[in-house]
């Protein structure tokens, strides 16, 4: 299994490339996404970048957090695009490919992400809140070369890390 | 009526702010703007007060030395009031640690007119990080932007500039 790649790689400050969802590659990407998620305590979702691919393809599982509200369990997207956002607010952020700081981050707290589903190609409209809906502008963000020390609030709005889950 | 500045700086332990404050209090000191925070196992206060002399101040200070404390004195002149001159914008850069990051960064934002108000760096492992808060001259920002990214690329780090967000109840 691939390894989390931590800051600074070139890989995590690149944007992505756009995938074909129904590649065999991507497909297998997926799942090894996902297996690396579960297996990593704590984490809610993972982009293609932060195991080395530079590809825009994530995955999300948010299912039982406290900040959450609508939740659509485990899923994977190629290609995620940002359609809505309002209801900006600010919040706690943290990443495994930046282990040791967390930053506090303004994200719209209800977006509409257009993305596609990997094997089938099926397009797919997700419409969210809260705290998946924090998850998924940082996985998009991750797909476009972008951490979230590029979006901290402030010179005040970044913490060491004190707790490791 | 003159204030002074006062800086203090140690190895972090606890009560270093009861210790200072304590001690100036005593003298009749009024403290009013500080910033206070732990560096690297460091603990570094700075911060304006008034309502007493340099000399009263250092005298006051003076015993924490033997803790490991440096203490500085200076009088200096009140603040002058000013409307901000510029448009508030967050600077990120981060990258692997190397010599000169924020020299040659803040050197561009100096360049193009703009004013630190505030600027924090973190080094954590092989990542350097640097977040500024720039005041920049009204319509100025995506020049500044430009010339970020020329430095960035020159020293192989990300940088972004991107409008602050103000928000006033």
């Amino acid at each position: 299994m691939r390894k989390v790649v931590t800051a600074p790689a070139a890989v995590l400050s690149t944007p992505g490339a756009e995938v074909d969802a129904c590649d065999p590659g991507i497909v297998e990407l997926a799942g090894e996404l996902v297996a690396i998620m579960r297996a990593s305590p704590g984490c809610v979702g993972l982009a293609a970048p932060q195991i080395g691919v530079s590809a825009q393809v994530f995955c999300v599982d948010v299912t039982g957090h406290p900040k959450a509200a609508t939740t659509h369990g485990e899923f994977v997207l190629c290609n995620a695009k940002i359609i809505e956002a309002s209801r900006w607010r600010p919040g706690r952020e943290g990443c495994m490919s930046v282990p040791d700081l967390t930053g506090d981050v303004r994200r719209a707290a209800r977006i509409v992400v257009e993305a596609v589903r990997p094997g089938t190609g099926e397009p797919v409209t997700i419409t969210t809140d809260a705290f998946e809906a924090r998850a998924l502008q940082h996985e998009i963000d991750h797909c476009a070369g972008k951490l979230f020390l590029d979006r901290v609030a402030g010179a005040h709005a970044v913490y060491q890390r004190k707790v490791y889950l | 009526m003159h204030e002074l500045a006062i800086t203090v700086i140690g190895p972090d332990r606890s009560g270093i702010v009861a210790d200072v404050s304590e001690a100036l209090a005593e003298v009749g000191a009024n403290l009013t703007d500080s910033t206070m925070t732990r560096l690297r196992g460091h603990f570094a206060m700075t911060l304006i007060c008034n309502g007493l002399s340099s000399q009263d101040a250092e005298r006051a200070l003076g015993p924490l030395a033997t803790g490991g404390l440096i203490a500085t004195v200076r009088p200096v002149e009140p603040e002058v009031d000013e409307a901000p001159a510029g448009e508030p914008y967050l600077v990120s850069v981060h990258g692997a640690d190397r010599l000169g990051i924020v020299a040659a960064v803040t050197r561009v934002v100096a360049a193009a007119g703009g004013n630190i108000t505030d600027l924090t760096t973190r080094l954590t492992g092989p990542l350097y990080l640097l977040v500024a808060e720039v005041d920049v001259p009204p319509g100025t920002a995506d020049d500044l932007g430009e010339r970020l990214a020329v430095v960035a690329a020159e020293l192989d780090v990300d940088v972004s500039l991107r409008r602050s967000d103000s928000e006033i109840l």
